[in-house]
């Protein structure tokens, strides 16, 4: 019994010790990996890559402030119907831009459709022209405006 | 929510080891590959153009880039002051060794094709300071709001221009009577992305086509001209709509008729042929092509918003042009145009450069003035204080620069 219980103990002892190379090779062959793929360790060093990590967002749609960050438009009803039809081919900025009433945005779309390759767009049409007037509201700006946002300055002579 | 960066290198990483061991990961190595374009397709405007970074980006898709006043002080306006205005997108790839330009059209005589280097070599080169202001300069102000870039003041520029001269060109080609028009085709690219179509393909009658100053131009400012600004070869127009001056011209057609390419017909580049009522519905029958753009200025020194003592008197200068024509008077009002000063103006450099003027203005008291510019042109036409004609798409508002001053 006593031999058995030592027999037991030894195998339990190179059991661990099997693991434990076991472990290790594992641990090699992982260090053997980044050998052959990342020699550098470049994973953990924290100041690189910052172009890749600067434009990688899972949600390309996230809102901030009220603004619908990728394109700069007002987050309102209408957002993304805008967003899929009207930034394709254009900056959403050519949109912003401007200020048109519906009769306007329904004529501009007209001509986009006619010469510029501009899709149907059906019901959404609607959508979109009503988003834009409601957003982007014309202004009353007269036969010429104030001199406005002046930033003062000392001049020295 | 943004992917942590850490987090997603490590799956990059791991990914690699999936491709190993054969095991998909997601977030692996396409996401990456995916993400590449991104980087490419939102690059900072003014280190890829070399502009200053004061100068304001309209649009960045297609680019639309302009100065303020106070930027455009230099006689000669440099690059990095330079508006940029597209239509399309730029080309990405310009294969200097195989470019050629095409001369053709009903109205040649022998269609012809030649290479940068035999335009070089076989013509008399010339350099110019020609104006170039885009139609639509001054667009924001419009009311009702005119559709398109809402340009302020800053779509202009007078840069130096070193190439041959497209009549030289035209005629080695041969020109037949019935020539009427020229129409330019380039190598930039819809924004569609529709090979079929063509952004922009504008064009300008004989009579300015043969002008001495009309060149097929391979430098601006005695350098390759830049991407942005037509590479490696340029149509300059000066004193006409910069849509004229085509960039990354491929082909010149010689028209027996007005020529219709992209952004000639329409209510493109033109006005109500008789003056309208604001926001009156104008059909396109009844629109014509702008030729020469109107007499105008700007106040480059000091910028707006100066602050100053009341015993100094205040310097200032700027430029001012009047497409075609010449400058002939220059002057400023502190009075909201009750008195005018008349300014100093030189001649221009050569035809169709922008004339610089300088004054010296004493304020009576302290307070808030508005600095207001004047130019007048040989016909004895001036600036209108406010906005001139309206038409449907905003173009030639060329109403008085004006800076605002406080005495104290």
């Amino acid at each position: 019994m006593a031999a058995n219980k030592e027999f037991q103990k030894k195998l339990r002892k190179a059991e661990r010790l099997a693991y434990f190379a076991g472990f290790l090779f594992v641990i090699a062959g992982i260090g053997g990996l980044f050998l052959l793929y990342d020699p550098d360790f470049s994973i953990f060093q924290k100041k690189q890559n910052t172009l890749l990590s600067n434009n990688i967002e899972i949600d390309e749609d996230r809102i901030e402030n009220g603004i619908h960050v990728r394109t700069g438009l007002i987050d309102a009803k209408g957002l993304m119907t805008v967003v899929t039809n009207c930034t394709n081919c254009h900056s959403a900025k050519l949109v912003t831009q401007n200020r048109m009433s519906a009769e306007r945005w329904n004529a501009t779309i007209k001509w986009m459709q006619e010469t510029q390759n501009l899709w149907e767009l059906g019901s959404n049409q609607k959508v979109i022209v009503e988003y834009l007037v409601a957003n982007y509201p014309q202004k009353e700006k007269g036969r010429r405006e104030h001199l406005m946002n002046i930033n003062w300055y000392e001049l020295e002579n | 929510m943004s992917m942590d960066r850490r987090k997603f290198i490590t799956k990059t990483a791991l990914s690699s080891l999936a491709t190993l061991i054969g095991v998909e990961i997601v977030f692996g190595k396409n996401m990456l590959r995916d993400y590449q374009p991104l980087a490419l397709q939102g690059p900072d405007p003014f280190k890829l153009f070399k502009k200053d970074s004061e100068m304001i980006v309209l649009n960045d898709k297609p680019w639309n880039i302009e100065a303020k006043a106070h930027l455009l002080d230099d006689k000669i306006t440099p690059n990095k002051y330079m508006f940029v205005r597209n239509n399309g997108l730029i080309p990405e790839e310009i294969d200097v060794k195989n470019w050629t330009l095409v001369i053709d059209g009903e109205s040649v005589v022998r269609q012809k094709k030649y290479t940068l280097s035999d335009l070089k070599s076989k013509f008399k080169q010339h350099t110019y300071q020609l104006t170039l202001e885009c139609g639509g300069n001054g667009r924001s102000e419009f009311n009702p709001p005119a559709k398109g870039n809402q340009w302020t003041i800053g779509a202009i520029s007078c840069a130096t221009w070193t190439g041959v001269r497209l009549r030289d060109v035209l005629e080695d080609a041969g020109i037949k009577n019935s020539a009427v028009y020229i129409g330019y085709h380039s190598a930039d690219t819809h924004l569609s992305r529709d090979p079929k179509k063509e952004p922009i393909s504008r064009g300008a009658p004989m009579i300015k086509a043969l002008q001495d100053e009309t060149l097929l131009a391979f430098k601006m400012n005695g350098k390759d001209i830049p991407l942005a600004h037509g590479y490696p070869l340029r149509l300059v127009a000066g004193g006409w709509p910069a849509s004229v001056s085509g960039k990354w011209i491929e082909r010149i057609s010689i028209r027996n008729k007005v020529h219709d390419g992209a952004k000639m017909t329409g209510t493109a580049y033109r006005v109500p042929c008789n003056s309208v009522a604001p926001g009156t519905k104008v059909g396109d029958k009844e629109m014509c092509i702008i030729e020469s753009m109107p007499v105008k200025s700007l106040i480059t020194f000091p910028k707006s918003g100066a602050v100053i003592h009341k015993k100094d008197t205040l310097k200032i200068r700027g430029h001012a042009w009047a497409g075609e024509l010449e400058v002939s008077n220059m002057e400023t009002s502190i009075d909201f145009g009750a008195t005018w000063q008349k300014c100093l103006l030189e001649k221009p450099v050569n035809r169709l450069a922008w004339q610089h003027f300088s004054t010296s203005i004493h304020f009576p008291k302290k307070g808030y003035y508005e600095i207001w510019a004047r130019a007048t042109d040989s016909n004895n036409e001036a600036q209108p204080m406010v906005l001139p004609g309206w038409n449907p798409k905003g173009y030639l508002n060329n109403a008085c620069h004006r800076i605002a001053i406080k005495v104290t």
